[in-house]
């Protein structure tokens, strides 16, 4: 440890409490922030002007902004160690994630928000126009927009069966199985795979009407006419097999984690009690295994409500848009119409309602948690 | 492995046959699903080594059914006899494929790196930006796993225009880096939490700086975390599929989006579709068997306590 103690590494401010910063390094702190902030406020005012032709000194694109935002973040960092000392250094852990998150998530929202107050479509030259709450109006009689929301309800729905699949391959992988590493991982593979290249394989070409191996076993099975995206039903159950095959293995491994978790001396004494294994699971694995399994199911929702790349490459929202999803619904919006911002409207207001959504479901979970222990 | 079969024996004393009938059930079942999970995989892979003929009439068994052939690598410039001689598919795949890792690594790294940063802080010491305080922190970086891209994606379409970003792979880094940030913070707060505060107390007292203190003392214990939650992350931006599609074009197009838009004028060629999957797929499948336990640690963290 002697080396670790040399001058060289430690940092002066380290042994100085705050008082003891010298005032004129704390007078350079300041000086620094100051300039950086007031430099990157310059640059975007010259961007501004120059941008709306007012002069004409200024760049191409805006992206010596963004240089100018980074440059601004090392700056303020530097003033903080500077002016705050250790606990500047402090800061300096924080502050990298904080400026990156900022800038790459308010500043696209807020900015998203202004986009579904105009009439802006890509490919039609009239260029962006305010058109206030017109969009809005559009989105609340839009019934293909409903439908995408409704179906999001039967999707999310869908999580509970695979909740209880996921529950199941859990206790299996728990039992007193040899090869279990093996199981593991063979369980875990769909979650590896990419859910575009899953879809193609499996949607288009392992479910495929004529030569697919599923509809030959379906026609071996008795379904006469096994067309697995031709009516709305058969097709949104077809997608939320898709996508439950990807997610299981998510799931399944939260679950697992916590049964191994779960001490042997519990389910023991229920044993030598004299329940047998239906009671043993019912009055002692699964309420023990409650927080785990809420915390996987509120996750698995929260993927659930990002759902798209099945739905845009399989069925791309068929038939008539009955399986579509919010985001595949906003994505086709966009690449088949250019209509930005009537899309970023409905992307808003589903971003609303998630919002209220998840949090009503972490406060109900928090409850039902702690309501049964 | 005797001394376990007897334990569970001597747990399980009932009746012989109902033992037996659970053994067969739970194998089966075991069976079952494995199939399930490698039937698909199967599938796409034998069906890279299939004519149009076999594909149609549904063939399975690979020398039984039907005689493998090379054509689905050939159509990539990846089988044996075309791999020495020029290929602009090939050409097209290797760069898709160099898109999707140099995306996927580096938005990896950087999320680990800020991500690491900030968790280690958060755990460590008491943070008051104005009225915010390291809870509120906290959510402000969890709850922006809620997300959803669509929200995200039309305005990123819109500044990325604006700043020169639209179809560059820096673009593509830093919107995964924050896709994946979240998780990776989740992580990585677990992990800091496992490591006790006397190591870098003791490490301070002989008068390693703070940062000192974090680089040498906190990180090397903290490294299987960071390697579960750089795979995790990985995971998540090579499958990526819904911001590649809409931000990139020409350039940076990534593996996902070059599988996906893989419709001819006559229709599929599923040999060469097949194909391109399973190279799709392959990296990921490898990094799964190899470092399973790494992705199994990243997804329980937190979850268990």
């Amino acid at each position: 440890m002697a080396e670790q103690t040399s001058t060289t590494n430690a940092w002066p401010a380290n042994s100085a409490p705050l008082d003891l910063i010298p005032p004129g390094r704390k007078r350079l702190g300041w000086a620094l922030m100051a300039a950086a902030t007031f430099g990157l406020l310059a640059m975007i005012l010259l961007q501004i002007l120059y941008k709306t032709e007012v002069d004409t000194i200024g760049f191409e694109t805006w992206r010596p902004v963004v240089y100018a935002y980074v440059l601004w973040g090392v700056a303020i960092g530097i003033g903080q160690v500077l002016t705050r000392g250790e606990d500047g250094q402090r800061a300096l852990f924080l502050l990298p994630a904080l400026l990156f998150t900022i800038a790459m998530v308010i500043f696209p929202t807020l900015f998203g928000f202004y986009i579904a107050l105009t009439d802006w479509n890509l490919s039609s030259f009239s260029g962006r126009k305010f058109n206030g709450l017109d969009n809005f109006w559009q989105m609340l009689a839009d019934p293909y927009y409903r439908n995408a929301l409704f179906n999001m309800v039967l999707y999310v729905l869908a999580v509970l069966v695979e909740y209880v699949i996921a529950f199941g391959l859990a206790l299996l992988l728990n039992a007193q199985i040899r090869a279990r590493k093996f199981f593991r991982v063979v369980f875990l593979m769909p979650l590896m795979l990419s859910p575009v290249a899953v879809s193609w394989m499996i949607g288009k070409s392992l479910m495929e009407y004529r030569f697919g191996p599923a509809a030959t076993l379906a026609r071996h099975l008795g379904w006469q006419n096994p067309a697995f995206f031709s009516d709305p039903i058969t097709a949104r159950i077809s997608v939320m097999i898709l996508d439950a095959w990807t997610f299981i293995p998510f799931m399944m491994i939260m679950l697992l984690a916590g049964l191994q978790a779960m001490s042997r001396e519990v389910l023991e004494a229920a044993r030598v009690d004299g329940a047998n294994a239906w009671q043993t699971f019912w009055q002692v694995t699964f309420p023990l295994m409650l927080p785990v399994s809420v915390t996987a199911v509120v996750l698995r929702i929260i993927f659930k409500l990002k759902l798209a790349d099945i739905i845009i490459t399989v069925t791309s929202g068929g038939p008539g848009g009955a399986t579509d999803s919010v985001s595949s619904f906003i994505y086709r919006e966009y690449r088949d119409r250019s209509n930005v911002g009537y899309g970023t409207m409905l992307a808003m207001a589903y971003l609303v309602i998630i919002v209220v959504f998840v949090t009503w479901l972490l406060k109900i979970a928090n409850r039902f948690v702690r309501n049964v222990n | 492995m005797s001394v376990q079969t007897t334990d569970y024996t001597v747990s399980e004393i009932r009746s012989p046959a109902s033992f037996i009938t659970s053994r067969v059930f739970i194998y089966g079942a075991l069976v079952f699903w494995a199939f399930i999970c490698l039937f698909p995989i199967y599938w796409t892979i034998t069906t890279s080594f299939k004519s149009a003929v076999d594909v149609t009439q549904g063939h399975l068994i690979p020398f039984v059914d039907f005689q493998p052939d090379w054509k689905g690598w050939r159509s990539l410039g990846l089988s044996p006899d075309s791999i020495f001689q020029t290929s602009t598919v090939r050409d097209e795949f290797l760069k898709r494929f160099m898109n999707s890792v140099i995306t996927s690594v580096g938005a990896s790294s950087l999320a680990i790196v800020i991500g690491s940063l900030a968790a280690y802080g958060l755990t460590r010491y008491r943070y008051k930006f104005a009225w915010f305080k390291n809870e509120d922190i906290s959510f402000f970086f969890l709850s922006q796993l809620i997300l959803p891209p669509v929200v995200l994606a039309l305005p990123f379409l819109v500044l990325y225009r604006e700043v020169g970003l639209l179809d560059t792979r820096v673009g593509l880094i830093l919107l995964y880096t924050l896709m994946v940030l979240p998780i990776v913070i989740w992580i990585m707060r677990d992990q800091f939490n496992s490591i006790p505060v006397e190591l870098e107390e003791a490490a301070l007292v002989d008068g390693l700086s703070i940062w000192g203190a974090f680089f040498r003392i906190v990180m090397p214990i903290a490294l299987p975390g960071m390697v579960a939650a750089f795979i995790l992350a990985m995971v998540l931006c090579w499958n990526e599929y819904f911001f590649a599609a809409l931000l990139t074009s020409t350039d940076a197009k990534t593996i996902p989006v070059m599988v996906a838009s893989q419709t001819g004028s006559q229709g599929i060629n599923w040999w060469s579709m097949a194909a391109l999957a399973t190279a799709a797929i392959a990296p990921l499948a490898v990094i799964g068997i190899a470092l399973e336990r790494y992705l199994i640690m990243g997804m329980t963290a937190g979850a268990v306590k």
